[in-house]
């Protein structure tokens, strides 16, 4: 994906938002996250946002995310005051098996689209969570468009079984799984 | 003796809905609400999951679970995917709680669950918020979020979602003291209710889930279970139904499995009499305001047996003709009973034993609203039916409404000899809630 020439009036903000991209860090866990939107130079509306519940270190977010703008925007990043470290990730085939892994070059939202992030899909990954998500908690994510730019939004914890496949970490080396997150066992006996 | 509250076929104090006329559509709980937005009744829904169900028009920046829930009707897309019974939206936001005052679903299926040892007042509020969008967005056929299976969301089919809760959820919340004392007290002991079993009694949080569609309720007990998974565990669940939309005449009651028209004598949906009979009004808790009470009782039938009497039997045992549901002296099935009517041989044509005459109303509190569904749950080696009734109930007082019939039914109805109760639970119905609320918000906030 290529990034797009951008309006000069947000370059020194997109500059950071890069380097934030690129850095693969994540520790803006500070309170100050921007509340309110820059809509001018990210154009995103969010719908029916939600992050599974879990008492692992791992989570994910999703929801669909409307570009409302006639020009492509790119979530560049991710934040959120309830995780160490964000990622965007994509759920791919690798040698027949589903693995999820790091999205190059940000989420690519075309204009007047929208981008529907689920389960076993592409998705926000919450990640180094310092405390559990319970059902029902609320999270607020912040996203940095490429523009710097920046959304931010509350969605809701739901239990949920899937979005398990394994993690392959930008360097490859290791494995991880957002799975073993012993959900609470559904009340199926009595 | 065996328990009576069934049958249902009680008469009322020789009101018959409509006046003395006989409706001339649907006698079952029936009727719009007024206090809700009005039906959607054919339109069709547009197919599709998640992103479909997410119509335009959310801010960035909304909160689900609350503002999320987004606005009834805005669903309303591509028309001739779902037929018109199968998109039809019974709303969900109002003063009350849909699913009561509701028509009669043809399927219904009844959750009791148990909170969890550790879940306080601030789960509580979670779990609420929870099933409040979940509610909200299957009852306009829309995904919930975190939806396993988006595809089964499709298809309202007249979907009702009604939440009750038992002192157990009061407790947990700390809110013990501001129990109905009725609530606290639980239903005395009946005479034939030492049968009773624990598997089907009692409970937390009652979810009562309806549609004409038993997929439909199917999906939605499993969305709204998996959401209360983290917070309670499964008491029992009982399932029932009648027959479906389309198969039967609309101007008689439905039947129950021994044969009986059941169900007759209700108050009229939409008029000053039902809510001075169902619902709880400012003398209440605050909190139950708009709410009501909630008897569920499962009334095990021996069909075997009741199967081989003779009509004439069956009828006496009732107090109403089996043919079309009329009072033994006469008339329709919403015709008044003639309790003082004798035949030839002196001997009352209502005998003092009959079902119909001991449910009567003998005082004008004794009035309830029946909602109840027929079960069949197998059969055994021996052919015996696990068949009965799902006697569901709903009245401002359980006490003074439920409690006097219940009695007279328990100490003599000469039905008790073939049906036995072995569950019954009481709950307060949560007062309705609205769009950006959550049920049960004024007590727990």
């Amino acid at each position: 994906m290529s990034f797009l020439r951008r309006p000069v009036v947000a370059l020194s903000a997109s500059i950071l938002a890069l380097g934030v991209l690129s850095a693969c860090a994540s520790d803006s866990t500070s309170g100050e996250a921007a509340a309110s939107p820059s809509s001018a130079s990210c154009p995103l509306a969010v719908t029916d946002p939600w992050v599974k519940a879990t008492d692992t270190e791992m989570s994910g977010a999703f929801g669909i995310i409307e570009n409302t703008s006639d020009t492509e925007v790119i979530i560049s990043s991710a934040t959120s005051p309830q995780a160490g470290k964000m990622e965007i990730h994509e759920v791919i085939d690798k040698d027949g098996q589903m693995v999820m892994q790091p999205k190059e070059g940000g989420l690519v939202i075309p204009a007047g689209g929208s981008a529907t992030l689920k389960p076993g899909s592409d998705h926000l990954m919450l990640m180094a969570l310092p405390a559990p998500i319970a059902a029902g908690d609320e999270v607020e994510i912040t996203v940095t468009c490429s523009t710097g730019g920046t959304v931010t939004w509350t969605s809701v914890a739901k239990p949920f079984e899937g979005g398990a496949e394994p993690y392959v970490p930008a360097d490859g080396t290791n494995t991880d799984s957002m799975d073993g997150m012993s959900m609470s066992p559904s009340p199926a006996e009595s | 003796m065996a328990a009576a509250d069934d049958a249902d076929v009680t008469p009322g104090s020789g009101q018959a809905p409509g006046g003395g006329d006989a409706p001339s559509s649907d006698t079952r709980l029936g009727g719009p609400r007024l206090t809700r937005r009005g039906l959607l009744g054919g339109v069709a829904l547009g197919a599709g999951g998640l992103a479909v169900g997410a119509a335009a028009g959310y801010a960035a920046a909304s909160t689900a679970g609350t503002d999320g829930a987004a606005e009834d009707g805005g669903a309303a897309a591509e028309p001739g995917t779902v037929p018109a019974l199968g998109a039809t939206v019974e709303p969900s936001h109002g003063v009350h709680q849909a699913g009561v005052e509701t028509t009669l679903q043809s399927h219904a299926t009844f959750v009791a669950l148990d909170l969890r040892d550790e879940v306080d007042r601030p789960a509580l509020v979670r779990l609420m918020r929870l099933l409040s969008d979940d509610i909200s967005r299957l009852a306009r056929g829309v995904a919930a979020l975190a939806d396993p299976e988006p595809e089964l969301a499709v298809v309202p089919a007249r979907l009702t979602v009604t939440l009750a809760v038992g002192p157990g959820f009061l407790a947990a919340a700390g809110r013990s003291g501001r129990a109905p004392q009725w609530l606290l007290d639980g239903l005395p002991a009946f005479s034939i209710d030492d049968a009773l079993e624990d598997r089907w009694s009692g409970g937390d949080l009652l979810v009562q889930v309806a549609a004409e569609d038993p997929v439909t309720v199917s999906h939605a007990v499993r969305v709204l279970l998996t959401d209360a998974g983290p917070f309670a565990t499964v008491r029992w669940v009982q399932s029932g139904f009648h027959r479906p939309a389309g198969t039967a005449p609309q101007a008689m009651t439905g039947r129950n499995l021994m044969g009986q028209v059941d169900g007759t004598v209700n108050p009229e949906p939409g008029t000053d009499d039902f809510a001075r009979v169902v619902w709880i009004g400012d003398d209440g808790p605050d909190w139950l305001v708009g709410g009501s009470s909630l008897v569920v009782r499962r009334v095990a039938m021996d069909l075997r047996v009741w199967g081989g009497l003779d009509d004439r039997s069956k009828e006496q045992a009732i107090g109403r003709r089996l043919s079309d549901g009329a009072p033994l002296t006469g008339g329709t099935e919403f015709s008044a009973p003639d309790f003082e009517a004798v035949d030839d041989n002196g001997f009352l044509v209502i005998p003092p034993t009959a079902h119909m005459r001991l449910a009567h109303a003998q005082a004008p509190t004794e009035r309830i609203l029946r909602r109840p569904y027929n079960y069949d749950v197998g059969v055994a080696a021996d052919g015996t039916a696990d068949a009965g009734l799902v006697f569901v109930a709903y009245q401002a007082d359980p006490m003074t409404q439920f409690v006097p019939i219940q009695r007279r039914l328990a100490e003599a109805d000469v039905l008790n000899i073939w049906t036995t109760p072995i569950g019954s639970a009481l709950f307060a119905v949560l007062p309705g809630f609205a769009e950006g609320a959550y049920l049960g918000q004024a007590l727990l906030a």
